[in-house]
This record gives C-alpha cells, structure tokens and sequence, in this order.
C-alpha cells in the first residue's frame, strides 16, 4: 500500500515546529550563558552572540555558593524523591490491594490536600515548623515536600499496582510466600516502571520548589539552587549571564536522572493507564 | 496427597450468600470436577480450598487438619490458573522453582526437580525464556510444571484450559489425565465445559446456584441427573424436555401421545411433569410412526448430524449417525423410546421409582 507523501511531511512538520517551540527557552537559556556581559544589551536580539565565553560557567561554580545550593537541591530532591516512593509504594499498594475501614474517607482526605494553593499554606506551616527547629534546615524542607507529594504520587502508585494482575499474588502465596513476600518478590519488580515514574514526577517537583524554599530558608547555607538563582538579582541590576549559567547547571543533573530512567518512564506513563 | 473434608461450608459477601451449606468428600488421590455455569459459586469454592477467600460459615479440612484459619501459604496446595499467573520478570525455570526457593530447599535438589518435571511437560528447551516469549499452550504447561515440581498435598485447577484453542485444549485435557493417571494426586478442577468434566473426573459435582446439585460419577450425572438443571446442563447438544401429565405407568404429552414408562413411577395420577430425552436417543421414522415434526435447521457436525424441528411449535433437537438425515424432507417423525426418558416432577427433581 502505498500511503501519500504529504500527509505525512505535514505531521512531521508540525511535530518540529511544536519541538522548537518547546526547545526554544532552554536554547535562550544557553545562549545568554555563554553571551559576554558586554553583548548582552549592546547587539540587540539575535540567534547568536558574536563572541562566546565560559566565564559565567567559571564565576558561578568557582566564587559563588552555587556549589553548596547545589549540593543542597541533590540533597533535599533526592531524599524526597526516594521516601515519597517508598511510602507512595506501600501506600498505594494498600488502597490497590485491601479493602479496608476509612479507606473511602482516606481517599477523599487525600484528595482534599491537593485542593489548597500552596501560598495559603505557608504561614501555618512556618509557624508549625519554628518551635521544631525545622525552619532553615534541610531536614524541614524535606519533610515539607514529603508530605505535599505523598498523596499525588499514592494515587500514581496505584494505577500501576491496579494494573497488576492480583492471580500473581495470590499464585506466589499458594508457591509459599507471605503477603509481603509475595509484595517484595512478585509484584514490585513489575511496577519498576511505576517506580521510575513516581521518582521522576517527585524529584523534578522537589528540584524546582521556589515557594516554601524561599520561606523556609533564609541565607545561603541552606538554600536550594532556586533560591540560589535569585541571587544573582541584586538590588540595581540582574546578572542574567551568572544566574543563566547556573542554570543551565542546573538542568544537569535533572537532565541526567531522566537518562537514567527514561527506559521505564515511557513505558511506565503508558502501561499504568491503559494496560488491564 | 491427601483427602479434603468439606463440612457445611457457606459462603457470603455482605447479606449476598454465594454458597449454601456445600458437603463434599474428596478421597485421596481423586479427581473432582467443579462444574456449573458462570456465576454458580464453581471458582469461590476452589478458592476457598487454596485460602484466599475466607470461609463464612462451616469447616474445610485438608487430611483431617483444620484449614478454615490457615494461610494460603501453609496450605502445601498447589493451584493453576485460568491466566496462568506465571511471573512475567521470571524464566521458565524461576518459575517452577520459586515456590521451592520460598521452601528453602537445597539448589541441587531444586535444580532436579525442575528438571524432571520440565522433561515430563517436554519444556526442557525453554527453560531460559520468559513467559511473553512463550506461546499459549506453553505457557499452560509451565504452569503445570509450577504445579507438580511441588509435590503438594492437592491439585486445584481454575478452568486451565479456557484461554487455549480448541485443538490445544483437547491434547492438553488428555495430557491432564495421563498426568493424573501417572501421579495419582488429589485434584479439584473447575470448569464450565461439560465435555470437560466429563472426561476427566473421577466424580462431577454439578453446582448451580452455589447449590450443589448432584455429585457422581460422569455416566452417572449422564444417566440419571438428579434434576432438571443437572438434565440439561450435561450433555452435547442439550437434552429435550417436554411438557406432560403422568398416569398410571405412563406419560401424556401435550399431543396426546401416550408412552408406557418401563417402571412405574412414585406419583399421583394427574401429576404434572417434565419428560427429557437426550437427542441421541429419539428415533426417526418413517410415515406413521411418533410424531410428526418440521424440520427447521440440518446441522452436519461430520461425526454425526444434528436436526433442529419444531415438535407443536416447541423447538427440539435430534443427533444421529445416519447420514440419510441430511435428506429428510420438511417434515420428520419421531419417537421416543421408553427406556431414554426422563421424568422430573413438578418441582423439578427426577421421580423415584415406585417401590414395589
């Protein structure tokens, strides 16, 4: 069969046109890093700069704190990433798998979290994390994002267990194992994809919290890369060539997770959804 | 191997009662066959046997021991499913195995028993593949290999053989028995095809309505169902049943026709009742003879050939080997002889025998 030539040169077309217009900040991003100070205002906008530099690479990583908020953002989108999935796992699996007293109302209480701007929660949360000695720290920011992206990433959790067949379960409990065995052995390494997803969504979530990493921290010693960027805002003037440098450093690391667990994802976001 | 003792056991979900008071013997080293339509409680009773529905009222023993509290796990019993349930990150190997790794058993051993048991099911060549990379057939016989590398105290089979083709179905039903034959385990299959069950089992419990109906032997589920339920649902094409009136030593049907009855029966004159014969045994005559039927469909099967008439409007069905069949005009004859036919009361139930 023969299928026409247009058609087709029009639908990849219109793919490339949506790829370069969803590419095109982060290709700015990379332009205005590499960009002299002195181009900057001075060439007006074109594609590329006539003369290109590393020195804003060299300034952020060698005489700013961008380091350290780096360090912080591996630290607290790492963490948050692996105990969201761990609980999210457990959590999901049980709404999956058991029925239980509540589970209507656990359920719809969850959902009710995700019902609130975020903005509205800041103060209370403030206020409730001061006489813990958790503002200001790591550890606070962390146990923040844990609980904001638990219930999302339950829900997520459990599309992917609900696409599990239950026979394989009960199948590994006749073979001999427990219930958690049977958990363990059987039915987690078949949501790895679920897993990877899950990691993703929370890491990526976690990675690029402005909101309550600008409240919750205050100086440079506990910040993560977001706040950092505001840094580079001064009073008088933005320093767009430092902080764009930084930030395409910090795509880096995001970058690299999604290359890591992209096999899984794609797979992942798809069998969840569709697959009986 | 071992006998299993079912006592009274119920079943409900909520208010919904899905088995009433079910009593079953199970001796060792028999083949039982669950048979009945969708919905008849066939599957929850199987699953009740393995643990993993609960046991609402009444007790289950297996060899004697109480199992209405234990685990699946602790059970020893092994089960195949309709969707195989094989796991899909596991080769053939680590499945078979998996239930004697959870035992803790030596690796050697473990590896001898895989191996004898994949040489029985002649899966010796696929040991490395994973279940996707396996056809249909194959997998079924992985899951049996998961089965018997276990040597459990029971066999439960959940309808095995629905996801398979019909050729594949009738070799792996006879390689069911000839296993059985060969291992002599206690084994409770359930299925909703009759051809199934009546070839495999030692005993048929027939169940409708989470009720059982009639438990016995295949012929004997043939021969003499129980009632009316059992009647029609064993056999192939299903039995005929007309409407009559019984007196003394013989049935009325609707046309008038008298058939003396071979024995007489435990019922009033006047009683109403259903009368069944299987279309194998209706005789086709000529001019004369039985009573005039019109043909509406000439199905040849090839074994045989199955007439579908229309006997006063009622439809009703003929099998027979006689291949001049295929030629009868619009109109038939038939009769039915006395020593083929059925007769169930008004409520259903056969009717006794009058005692002497």
């Amino acid at each position: 069969m023969k299928t026409s030539l247009l058609p087709t040169i029009a639908h990849r077309l219109a793919i490339l046109a949506y790829v370069i217009f969803a590419l095109f900040p982060l290709y700015w991003l990379f332009k205005v890093s590499l960009t002299p100070n002195d181009l900057l205002y001075s060439e007006g906008v074109r594609m590329w700069p006539s003369r290109t530099t590393w020195e804003h690479y060299s300034f952020v990583l060698q005489h700013s704190a961008f380091p350290t908020f780096f360090k912080n953002s591996l630290i607290v989108s790492g963490s948050t990433a692996i105990i969201v999935t761990i609980c999210a796992s457990l959590s999901g699996y049980a709404l999956s798998r058991f029925n239980f007293r509540a589970k209507y109302w656990i359920v719809g209480l969850m959902l009710l979290t995700q019902m609130f701007p975020l903005v509205m929660l800041v103060a209370p949360i403030f206020k409730i994390l001061t006489p813990l000695g958790l503002t200001n720290s790591l550890t606070g920011l962390i146990v923040v994002y844990t609980a904001f992206n638990v219930p999302f990433a339950t829900f997520l959790m459990q599309s992917f267990f609900d696409g599990i067949p239950k026979d394989l379960e009960e199948a590994a409990m006749i073979d001999g194992a427990t219930k958690f065995t049977a958990f363990r052995e059987i039915i987690l390494p078949l949501t790895l994809p679920g897993i990877a997803a899950t990691l993703g969504f929370v890491f990526t979530a976690a990675w690029s919290e402005l909101l309550f990493a600008l409240m919750l921290i205050n100086g440079n010693n506990a910040a993560t890369f977001p706040v950092g960027l505001l840094t580079f805002v001064s009073k008088f003037s933005v320093d767009f060539g430092q902080m764009m440098a930084a930030g395409v450093l910090a795509l880096i690391p995001a970058a690299l997770f999604f290359l890591l667990i992209q096999r899984y994802l794609v797979q992942g976001l798809t069998a969840g959804a569709v697959k009986g | 191997m071992a006998s299993i003792d079912i006592q009274n056991v119920k079943k409900a979900y909520g208010h919904v009662q899905v088995l009433h008071d079910i009593d079953l013997q199970i001796r060792d080293g028999e083949f039982v066959v669950l048979v009945g339509p969708s919905g008849c409680g066939k599957s929850t009773l199987l699953r009740m046997i393995a643990g993993l529905e609960g046991v609402t009222g009444g007790e289950m023993r297996i060899d004697g021991k109480r199992v209405n509290e234990l685990h699946p796990k602790d059970r020893d019993i092994a089960m195949v499913f309709q969707s195989y349930a094989l796991y899909p990150h596991m080769n053939v190997a680590g499945n078979m195995s998996y239930s004697l790794k959870l035992r803790k058993i030596a690796k050697e051993k473990i590896a001898a028993a895989v191996a004898s048991a994949a040489s029985k099911l002649g899966l010796d060549p696929l040991l490395d593949r994973r279940p996707k990379a396996l056809s249909g057939g194959q997998r079924q016989r992985v899951a049996m290999g998961r089965a018997i590398v276990r040597q459990p105290k029971a066999f439960l089979f959940d309808e095995p053989l629905s996801n398979l083709d019909a050729r594949l179905r009738e070799q792996m039903r006879a390689e069911i028995k000839k296993m059985h034959g060969d291992l002599k385990a206690t084994s409770i299959y359930v299925t909703h095809d009759q051809i199934e069950a009546m070839t495999l089992a030692d005993r048929i419990v027939a169940m409708h309505g989470g009720v059982v109906q009639q438990v016995g032997a295949p012929l004997e589920l043939y021969d003499r169902p129980a009632n009316l339920f059992v009647a029609g649902f064993i056999g192939s094409p299903g039995m005929n049943f007309l409407e009559a009136t019984y007196s003394g030593g013989s049935v009325t049907l609707k046309d008038g026709t008298v058939v003396a009855l071979p024995v007489p029966l435990a019922l009033a004159d006047g009683a109403k009742v259903t009368v069944g014969i299987r279309p194998e045994h209706v005789v086709m005559g000529g001019e004369g003879t039985g009573m005039a039927a019109s043909v509406d469909l000439v199905e040849p099967t090839g074994f045989g050939i199955i007439l579908h008439l229309s006997l006063h409007g009622l439809a009703f069905k003929v099998f027979t080997l006689d291949r001049a069949a295929l030629s009868a005009g619009p109109n038939v004859h038939v009769s039915f002889p006395a020593q083929h036919l059925h007769v169930f009361d008004e409520k259903g139930d056969r009717c006794a025998v009058a005692s002497a």
